[in-house]
């Protein structure tokens, strides 16, 4: 699967310090496979006790889709589970915009074709509120040209991605194949050291 | 060696054996000799370098313009919830593991702690712990599996079995792996599709993260533990503090820690959003290491430590970032929000705002807390207590706590748990004859596994009830569905144990 460009709407969670906790809580890791995590996305947010969906919850409100997500600084601090993008990806998302992104999550999220785009405090903040302003504010994520755009707010900001990694989601490969392909060179580095 | 099981044989047999050596000489050689710097240029090599750059420039497989480094792994942990997904990778790819003998599983994120000789009463769990020993016995991995007198929590059971030496490159799928870092190497957390980049190459593709300095100097009042270091460090840093950065920890206060103490603090690297944090090896180490099952032996134990004495940073060695604290100024500390960097000293008040957050989410936590802004927290009553969890659970953390407790009571209406990190601290406390201070204290002994620091197994606090713990993690529902964490040292869990109420330690020792 790759990853160029996408134009969408998005789902704003201006909250900050999002931990992987809350993105997937620790009793749905229990599953062997990648699949299937979306459901529980937010679980602790997104329902009430009884499994009530919350209708305060934003992914419980239909003004608010799309397939890239807006939130807060220190967006997936906490455990390395995977889970977290798997849970994301799983649901829909294909975008992650923050000002800030916790060093792991970061990493998983390009490992499962989930892209973060790391923008500055005061452009999220104005993201935020053009979301607010106008749910059905559209944005257009140029991976190629690394670009966030809002046509309809005025606003445009690039992002950094690294180009090993953006070579490999354009092109939908994964880490393994490359590693695989140096096999000659590690076994050679083990001789030595 | 014909016939025998790879699981019979130590490390580094099997690692010979994988590479045909039977020559003695190659085998000092492969282990012990101190490993090259990776092409470096004239300039470099006669640059003063940080502990960190040592460790990552002997690692390094390729470097290439545009590209992660390729690092090399030599130890790599696994446990059932992480790992699944990733065997399931290899086999779709049709890979064997590469490297098997640098992989060690064990089970402790889903294991019940209580009767584990009896089968796993939760049918999921039950399933992730047997596809765990499945696939390591398809794979060729050693498993310390669920009944195995070695298991326990990955970070606990690593540097006890002297697995975690010096100078390694450590990962697993976990992040609090950072824990391996108090004995000088560089330990991190990893995703799952990065275990299965392990375990199919021995390698990752890292960029380099940015080092930061933290230095603590000066002497620790009494009641005041590796632990309050820690949580005092975030509490001024923030939980974002230190991303990006890989921390190196030094200063007096540090140096004058145990090693069971220094990886208390290590472990909560991650908390500051920090990659990894490390302390120079030192005599410490090396005592604590000695005569550790896979600890070298003989000969190349002294050339071991010969090599892991130059893997302190040079003098005039650059950091990205430098912070010092003063050891004397930390008192006992305690979180009351819903991030590790939300705490505050036990007889001081909450702050308006905690450092570097706002006031919306400062609002957010503390109601989901149920506690107000510049409150004090000192006589607040508490329901539970948990000692245990990869920050807090070693035979010091148990014995400092019964230490305290003994000839005293719990409070009437306080659960208490203690769950050992492994099966060699709960043998080591019962030989020591700690359970019994325990049981006449009313606290409740249980069997190794990570618990209520994640609440995946039965071990949950219920919904809006307090948790003093010495975990590290105090995020909505880590403890399970609307339960309220405060982080604390044993000590300080083992005061709120006996008062139920949050108390300062300092006043009753
Ligand atoms: S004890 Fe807690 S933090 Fe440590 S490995 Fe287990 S779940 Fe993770």
């Amino acid at each position: 699967m790759s990853f160029k460009k996408i134009n969408t709407t998005c789902v704003p969670l201006p909250i900050e310090n999002i931990d992987t906790d809350q993105i997937i809580p620790a009793r749905f890791l229990k599953a062997t496979s990648r699949e299937g995590f979306g459901e529980n996305l937010f679980r602790d947010w997104r329902y009430l006790p009884g499994d009530v969906p919350n209708p305060d919850f934003v992914l419980n409100q239909k003004t608010y889709t799309g397939e890239v997500l807006v939130a807060g600084k220190n967006f997936g601090c906490g455990s390395s589970r995977e889970h977290a993008a798997w849970a994301l990806a799983d649901y829909g998302f294909k975008v992650v915009v923050s000002s800030f992104f916790a060093d792991i999550f970061y990493n998983n999220a390009l490992n499962n074709n989930l892209l973060p785009v790391q923008v500055d405090e005061d452009f999220l903040q104005k993201l935020f509120q053009t979301i607010a302003a106008d749910p059905k504010t559209e944005v257009t994520v140029d991976l190629e040209k690394q670009t966030l755009e809002v046509p309809a707010a005025g606003l445009k900001t690039g992002f950094d991605i690294n180009p090993y990694k953006k070579a490999c989601l354009i092109n939908g490969y994964d880490d393994i194949d490359y590693i695989l392909s140096r096999r000659e060179a590690i076994e050679q580095f083990e001789l030595v050291n | 060696m014909l016939g025998v099981p790879d699981s019979y044989l130590s490390f580094e047999k099997r690692i010979l054996k994988r590479k045909g050596c039977r020559n003695s000489k190659i085998k000092t050689s492969f282990f012990k000799k101190p490993q090259r710097t990776i092409s470096p240029n004239r300039m470099e090599a006669q640059q003063p370098k940080t502990l960190f750059d040592k460790i990552w420039d002997r690692h390094v497989v390729e470097r290439k313009e545009g590209y992660p480094d390729l690092l090399y792994i030599d130890r790599h942990f696994i446990h059932e919830v992480t790992s699944p997904q990733a065997f399931d990778g290899l086999r779709k790819r049709g890979l064997p593991v590469f490297r098997p003998s640098q992989t060690i599983g064990t089970a402790d994120h889903n294991v019940p702690t209580i009767n584990q000789h009896l089968p796993i009463a939760d049918k999921l769990s039950a399933f992730q712990v047997a596809k765990l020993e499945e696939n390591c016995r398809e794979f060729g991995v050693e498993l310390f599996g669920l009944g195995h007198e070695k298991q326990g929590i990955v970070h606990v059971i690593g540097p006890e079995l002297g697995i975690t030496q010096p100078g390694m490159t450590i990962v697993c799928g976990d992040s609090h792996t950072s824990t391996h870092g108090a004995f000088g190497n560089i330990a991190f957390g990893i995703g799952t599709s990065q275990v299965e980049q392990v375990l199919a190459t021995q390698c990752l593709l890292q960029y380099r993260p940015k080092t930061m300095k933290i230095e603590v100097n000066g002497t620790l009042a009494r009641g005041v533990t590796a632990k309050d270091i820690i949580l005092y460090v975030i509490s001024q840093i923030s939980a974002a503090g230190g991303t990006g950065y890989f921390v190196e920890y030094a200063g007096s206060a540090i140096r004058s820690l145990s090693m069971e103490a220094r990886m208390t603090i290590c472990n909560m690297s991650i908390e500051m959003g920090a990659r990894g944090g490390m302390i120079a090896p030192d005599e410490t180490t090396f005592a604590y290491l000695k005569g550790r099952e896979h600890a070298p032996k003989g000969a190349a134990w002294d050339a071991a430590v010969e090599d892991w004495k130059s893997l302190a940073s040079d003098s005039g060695a650059q950091y990205d970032a430098v912070l010092t604290f003063d050891a004397a100024s930390i008192e006992p500390m305690i979180t009351y929000g819903t991030n590790p960097g939300m705490g505050v000293g036990v007889s001081k008040n909450i702050p308006a705002v905690a450092a570097k957050s706002n006031e919306s989410e400062m609002a957010k936590s503390l109601a989901y807390m149920g506690l107000e802004p510049q409150q004090s927290l000192l006589g607040k009553k508490i329901d539970y207590v948990f000692i245990g969890s990869c920050t807090n659970s070693r035979i010091e953390d148990l014995r400092q706590v019964a230490d305290f407790i003994k000839g005293k009571k719990k409070a009437p209406d306080v659960n208490v748990w203690i769950v050992p990190g492994s099966k060699q601290v709960e043998a080591q406390a019962i030989a020591e004859g700690l359970d019994r201070i325990f049981r006449e204290a009313g606290f409740e002994l249980r069997q190794p596994g990570c618990s209520a620091c994640l609440g995946m197994n039965e071990d949950k606090v219920p919904a809006g009830k307090y948790c003093v713990s010495t975990s590290n993690r105090n995020f909505e529902g880590r403890q399970g569905p609307g339960a309220r964490t405060f982080l604390v040292s044993p000590l300080t869990a083992a005061a709120a144990a006996v008062t139920g109420e949050i108390a300062d330690v300092r006043q009753m020792i």
